[in-house]
C-alpha cells in the first residue's frame, strides 16, 4: 500500500531558552491537503512551533520536516514551496503595495509576475490600492497585501499566524472564503493558529491546543465539542487554559 | 536538481536590489543626505589643508594629501554604511521573517547589499569628487589605476566590516544598530588615515599593519608626497583583505545560526 507522507510532521519538539521552555516535546502530522488549527493562550509556544516549522528557530530536540525536507537544515529544498502570513513581520513601508509584491514574486521565482499580482489584487480586492505605499494603508489592508504576499508562489504549505486579526467581520469572512477556496483549488496544507474560536471552528477539520508548550489535546472540533460537553469551541479553550478536566466536563 | 544552501540566483539577488533601489529613490532627503555629511568634510579639510600649506613647506609640497585622505576614508566608511543601512532598513520595516522564509539564501541577500553600497557610495561620493576639483584643484580620479587599487582594497575592507555588523544585528535585534554607525570610526586613529603610520607608538603599529585601510592610505601619501605608486602596499592589503573578508563570513554565519538557535529571526516570538 501506497501511503502519502505528511505535508508537516513533527516530532518530540523542544526549543528551551535560557530561562524558559517554549516547546516542550510536541508530536503532530499534517496529512497533505489538510488545514488544522493551532490553539492557545499568549505564551503558550505557537508561534515558536510555526517558527521552527518555518525553519527560522532551530529546535532545542526533535524534529520537524516539511513535504520531506528536514527544518531548518533542508530548508532551501523546500521554501520555495512553502510561505507564511504573521503579524509579527511587515512590509517595507516606502515601497508601493505592488513594489512589495513584484520584489517578493522574483524571489519566488513567480513565473508571470504581473500575471500573479493582477490576480490576487482581484481574488484579495487590492486593485484600487496597488500603487499606495504600503504604509498609508489601513491594518485591514495591510493584512490582505500580507495575505497575497503569501500566496504569491500558490505555495504548498501555508502557515498563518492570526490571519484576520485586524478586518473587519465582513473583511475576515471574505478572506476565509478566499482561503478555503485556495484549499480546495490547490489541495495546499494550511496550519492556521488564531485566537479566534469561530474562524477555526468553520475553517480548520482539526484542531490542536496547546498550552504551556505541550499539545493538551488534538482532535476534530465535533468530538472536541462532545468530549467537553460544550456549545462552542470557545468554551473548550477556556476549559483547557483555565484546567479544567475535560473528563469531569464530560 | 534539488535546491542547496549553496545556490546563487542572479534573479534574487536582483529583486533585493530592485527592493533597496525602489527604497532609495522614494525619499529625496535621503538621497540628498548621501552627499551631504561627504561635502561638508571634504570641504572642511580642504580649507585646512589650504591654510596649513601657506604656513608650511612640506604641506605645500604634499598638496591633495588632506583632500585625499577624507575622499579616501569616505569610500571606507560610507561603503560600510551603506551595506549596514540596506540591512537595518529589513530590521526596521520587520520585514527580516519575510526574506529568511523565503528561498533567498544569504550569499544572494550579501552580494545584494554589497551592490547597494557601490550604488549609495556612487551617489554620495561622485559629486563630491568634482566639488573637490572646483574647489581645490584636486582630482581625485587623476590618480588613474591607484585609484581603482585604493578603491578595492578600501570596498572590501567596508564589506568585511558590514557583513560582521549584520551578523550582529541578527544575533542581537536592534540593540546592536549603534555598531552600525560607529564600528568604523575605530578604523579611524588605527589605519592611520591622516598621518603617517610612524607617528604611532611602535606596539601599535602592529596594530595597524594589520589592517588593511593602513596599506592604502600609506599607499596615497606616497602617491601624493613622493609620486610613487606602492603595488606591494595593495597586494599585502588584499591578502589582509581576503584573510578579513574570510573571517567576516564565518562569523557572519556563526551569528546566523545562532540567531537561529535563540529565536532572534522572528521578533516577537512568544
Amino acid at each position: 500500500m501506497h501511503l502519502t507522507p505528511p505535508a508537516i510532521a513533527v516530532e518530540k519538539l523542544v526549543k528551551r531558552y535560557k530561562t524558559a521552555t517554549a516547546v516542550d516535546g510536541i508530536s503532530f502530522q499534517l496529512p497533505s491537503g489538510s488545514i488544522t488549527g493551532l490553539l492557545g493562550g499568549n505564551g503558550a509556544g505557537k508561534t515558536t512551533t510555526i517558527a521552527m516549522i518555518m525553519g527560522l528557530v532551530s529546535p532545542t530536540a526533535g524534529s520537524v520536516a516539511v513535504l520531506g525536507a528536514q527544518m531548518p537544515k533542508q530548508r532551501y529544498r523546500v521554501l520555495h514551496r512553502m510561505n507564511f502570513e504573521s503579524p509579527y513581520v511587515d512590509m517595507p513601508m516606502r515601497l508601493t503595495v505592488r513594489q512589495n509584491l513584484s520584489v517578493f514574486a522574483q524571489l519566488y521565482g513567480v513565473a508571470d509576475i504581473a500575471g500573479r499580482i493582477a490576480q490576487l489584487a482581484a481574488d484579495l480586492d487590492l486593485t484600487g490600492f496597488l500603487d499606495r505605499p504600503a504604509g498609508k494603508l489601513s491594518a485591514g489592508q495591510k493584512t490582505r497585501v500580507s495575505l497575497a504576499k503569501s500566496l504569491l508562489n500558490k505555495p504548498d504549505v501555508l502557515l498563518l499566524d492570526e490571519p484576520t486579526a485586524s478586518l473587519d467581520p465582513d473583511t475576515a469572512d471574505w478572506v476565509r472564503s478566499h482561503l478555503e477556496r485556495y484549499r480546495v483549488e490547490t489541495s495546499a496544507t494550511i496550519l492556521l493558529a488564531s485566537h479566534n474560536m469561530n474562524e477555526v471552528e468553520r475553517m480548520c477539520e482539526r484542531v490542536i491546543i496547546m498550552k504551556k508548550g505541550r499539545v493538551e489535546d488534538d482532535d476534530t472540533p465535533a468530538r472536541l465539542l462532545a468530549r467537553y460537553g460544550r456549545e462552542t469551541l470557545e468554551d473548550v479553550f477556556l476549559d483547557v487554559a483555565r484546567g479544567r478536566d475535560r473528563e469531569v466536563m464530560a | 536538481m534539488t535546491p542547496s544552501a549553496f545556490e546563487f540566483s542572479f534573479n534574487r539577488t536582483a529583486a533585493m536590489v530592485r527592493r533597496y533601489w525602489y527604497l532609495l529613490i522614494s525619499s529625496w532627503p535621503r538621497l540628498l543626505d548621501l552627499i551631504y555629511w561627504p561635502a561638508v568634510q571634504m570641504l572642511m579639510w580642504g580649507f585646512l589643508q589650504t591654510y596649513v600649506a601657506q604656513n608650511s613647506g612640506y604641506f605645500a609640497n604634499a598638496a591633495g594629501v588632506f583632500i585625499g585622505a577624507v575622499l579616501l576614508w569616505d569610500i571606507l566608511f560610507r561603503g560600510q554604511l551603506g551595506f549596514s543601512i540596506s540591512f537595518l532598513e529589513e530590521m526596521w520595516a520587520r520585514n527580516l521573517g519575510n526574506l529568511m522564509m523565503s528561498p533567498l539564501r544569504p550569499a544572494e541577500f550579501v552580494s545584494a547589499l554589497m551592490i547597494m553600497s557601490i550604488v549609495r557610495l556612487s551617489i554620495g561620493m561622485i559629486p563630491v569628487t568634482f566639488l573637490a576639483i572646483a574647489f581645490f584643484g584636486f582630482n581625485l580620479w587623476s590618480m588613474g589605476l591607484a585609484l581603482a587599487a585604493f578603491f578595492v582594497n578600501l570596498i572590501l575592507t567596508s564589506w568585511a566590516i558590514g557583513i560582521f555588523v549584520a551578523g550582529l544585528l541578527l544575533r542581537n535585534g536592534l540593540g546592536a544598530e549603534s555598531m552600525a554607525w560607529t564600528i568604523m570610526f575605530l578604523f579611524l586613529p588605527l589605519t592611520c588615515v591622516y598621518y603617517p603610520v610612524a607617528v604611532l607608538p611602535g606596539w601599535l603599529q602592529y596594530v595597524a599593519w594589520s589592517l588593511p585601510p593602513t596599506y592604502v592610505f600609506e599607499g596615497m601619501r606616497a602617491l601624493l608626497i613622493d609620486h610613487v605608486f606602492r603595488a606591494d602596499l595593495m597586494l599585502e592589503a588584499l591578502a589582509f583583505n581576503v584573510v578579513l573578508f574570510a573571517l567576516a563570513v564565518f562569523a557572519f554565519l556563526r551569528l546566523l545560526a545562532s540567531a537561529r538557535t535563540q529565536g532572534t529571526l522572528l521578533q516577537g516570538a512568544d
